[in-house]
C-alpha cells in the first residue's frame, strides 16, 4: 500500500497489463523488416505504418534506426519529430545514440523512451547519465543477443548483429539496472524474422536477473507465442516485428494487431504479475 | 482557448493533434506574453522532476503562469510531470515544486508490494474514477490509460484524490482541486480514453 489515504476507495481495481508492441525497422528513410538481423526487406513508410497502428489502438511502438549507429550518424531528428508527432501511442525510439544531448533532444521533440544499444555497452556509465537527466522511466537498454554455443551460452552483439562483445547479456541487465535504465528489450537476433517463437530461455534468464520492466522481441509468428510468453511472465512487454507487418505463408506486407479482445483474450483471468 | 505550456517539455504535439481532430482549438504559448491570455492551461510533462522544474523556471513563463492559475483562477491541467510539479516537492529531486496542491512526490516502494512490481511502472493501467463527471465523465466505471513512471503524487487531503491506480497497491493517478487538475497517465498517450479526457477538460 502506497498511500494510506486512497485505500479506504480502492475497489476491485485490476493490474498492470501486457504491453504488445510493433516494433519497426528504419533503414535509408523506410521501413525494412529482417531474417536474423539480415536481408532486408522493403515494408513501407514509417508515418503511414504509425497512423495505420494509431487506427489500431497499438499499446506502444519502438522504432529503431538500424542505419545510425553502423553508419555512424546523427538520428534522424526530422524524422523523429514526425513520428512523435504522429503517434497516439506512446513511442520509444533507437539508433545512433551515443551521447545524453540526443537522449535530451529526442526526449524534447515528445518521444517517450529513448533506446540506447551499442553505446550502452561501450560506456555503460551513458546509462546512469541520461537518466540522470530524462528520468529512469525514459531510458531503455537494448541488447541485441546471440547463441555462442562454444563460450558462454549467450552474448551480446552490437552493430546489427555483426560485432560481438564478449558481454552476458544476464550480467549486463543487472548493470544497466544498477545504472537506472528503466526498461530492458532482449532481442534474439537468432529468432529475429523467422516467426516461430520467442527464445522463452533467454527471456527467463534476463527476467530472473532483474527487477525492470521487460520487452521480449524477436521470432514472435502468431498470438500464440505472444500468450505463452504472458503465459510465463505476467506483466511483460511482448514486441513483434514480422508479426504485425506480414500477412500469410508468402509475406505478404499487411499492418495487422489484435483488437482489444483479442489482446483480453492472452492475458490470464487473474491478472497477476507472475514472479 | 487553451494553452499548452511549451516549455521544450513533453509531447505538445500529440496533444495538439488531438484538439486538432476534435476540432476544439487550441495553441501553445512559449512566451510569458503567450501565456498570460489563456483561459484554461494544460502543463505536460516528461523526464525527471529537476529537469522539467529547471526548464520550467528558465522558460520566462512561470510567474505567468502562477498569476493565471492561482490569481485568475483558470483550470489547469498537469500531465505526468506536470502534475508532479503541483506538488511541494518530490524524492527525485531537490527542487522546489508549485507547491499548489499540499503534497509530496515519493518513489513506489516495491519492496512493499502486494505482489511483485517492477519500476517503472510503465504500460496500460485501469483508473477507478472518485466522480463521473468532470474530467472521467464517459469513461466508464474504469478507464484504461498509459502510464511511465517511478514516482507517485501523495496529497495530504485524500479529498484531491479523483482517480485511483492499483500498483502494487493504491496510489493517486488523478487529483482535483479547484480549478487544479492533475494525471499521472499519458492521457495524449492512450488513445479513446485520453481523447475523451482531453475533451471533457477542455468543454467543463
Amino acid at each position: 500500500m502506497w498511500h494510506p489515504a486512497v485505500e479506504e476507495f480502492c475497489g476491485d481495481v485490476s493490474m498492470l497489463r501486457p504491453r504488445i508492441t510493433p516494433c519497426l525497422l528504419v533503414k535509408n528513410g523506410g521501413l525494412v523488416k529482417t531474417i536474423n538481423f539480415g536481408n532486408p526487406k522493403y515494408v513501407g513508410d514509417p508515418i503511414n505504418a504509425v497512423k495505420i497502428f494509431n487506427e489500431k489502438e497499438v499499446d506502444e511502438i519502438i522504432v529503431l534506426d538500424i542505419d545510425a549507429s553502423v553508419q555512424k550518424k546523427e538520428p534522424d531528428y526530422a524524422l523523429i519529430k514526425n513520428l512523435a508527432a504522429e503517434c497516439r501511442m506512446p513511442l520509444c525510439y533507437g539508433g545512433g545514440v551515443k551521447t545524453v544531448q540526443q537522449v535530451e533532444e529526442i526526449i524534447s521533440l515528445g518521444v517517450e523512451k529513448v533506446a540506447i544499444s551499442s553505446a550502452a555497452i561501450g560506456n555503460p556509465e551513458l546509462i546512469a547519465k541520461a537518466a540522470e537527466v530524462v528520468g529512469n522511466q525514459s531510458i531503455v537498454v537494448v541488447m541485441d543477443v546471440k547463441k555462442v554455443e562454444a563460450r558462454e551460452p549467450y552474448e551480446i552483439f552490437v552493430h546489427n548483429g555483426t560485432k560481438g562483445t564478449g558481454f552476458n547479456p544476464v550480467e549486463f541487465a543487472k548493470t544497466a539496472e544498477q545504472l537506472g535504465a528503466g526498461e530492458l528489450v532482449i532481442n534474439s537476433i537468432d529468432c529475429d524474422g523467422l516467426m516461430k517463437g520467442y527464445d522463452l530461455q533467454l527471456a527467463r534468464k534476463v527476467r530472473d536477473a532483474t527487477n525492470l520492466p521487460m520487452t521480449v522481441l524477436g521470432g514472435a509468428g502468431s498470438l500464440n507465442d505472444i500468450a505463452a510468453l504472458i503465459e510465463l511472465f505476467g506483466t511483460i512487454g511482448a514486441a513483434a516485428g514480422s508479426l504485425f507487418v506480414f500477412k500469410g505463408s508468402f509475406r505478404a506486407v499487411l499492418i495487422n494487431y489484435p483488437n482489444r479482445s483479442e489482446k483480453d483474450a492472452l492475458v490470464p483471468q487473474t491478472r497477476r504479475a507472475v514472479v | 482557448m487553451i494553452s499548452i505550456v511549451d516549455y521544450g517539455v513533453g509531447n505538445i504535439q500529440a496533444i495538439t493533434n488531438i484538439y486538432k481532430r476534435l476540432n476544439i482549438p487550441v495553441r501553445t504559448a512559449r512566451t510569458a506574453e503567450e501565456l498570460t491570455r489563456a483561459e484554461k492551461v494544460i502543463l505536460p510533462g516528461v523526464g525527471s522532476f529537476d529537469w522539467a522544474m529547471t526548464r520550467l523556471n528558465n522558460s520566462g513563463m512561470r510567474d505567468v503562469l502562477v498569476d493565471v492559475v492561482l490569481s485568475k483562477g483558470r483550470p489547469v491541467l498537469g500531465i505526468c510531470v506536470g502534475m508532479q510539479m503541483i506538488a511541494k516537492r518530490s524524492d527525485e529531486g531537490s527542487l522546489e515544486g508549485l507547491g499548489w496542491i499540499d503534497a509530496e512526490v515519493r518513489k513506489f516502494d516495491v519492496a512493499a508490494a502486494s505482489h511483485r512490481a517492477y519500476l517503472p511502472h510503465m504500460g496500460w493501467n485501469d483508473v477507478e474514477p472518485r466522480c463521473r463527471e468532470c474530467l472521467f465523465k464517459d469513461i466508464g466505471a474504469t478507464g484504461r490509460f498509459y502510464f511511465l513512471h517511478s514516482y507517485y503524487f501523495a496529497p495530504k487531503d485524500p479529498k484531491v484524490i479523483h482517480g485511483v491506480t492499483d500498483y502494487g497497491g493504491p496510489f493517486a493517478s488523478c487529483v482535483h482541486s479547484g480549478n487544479i487538475y492533475g494525471v499521472q497517465f499519458h492521457p495524449e498517450k492512450s488513445h479513446q480514453c485520453g481523447i475523451q479526457l482531453l475533451k471533457n477538460f477542455a468543454v467543463m
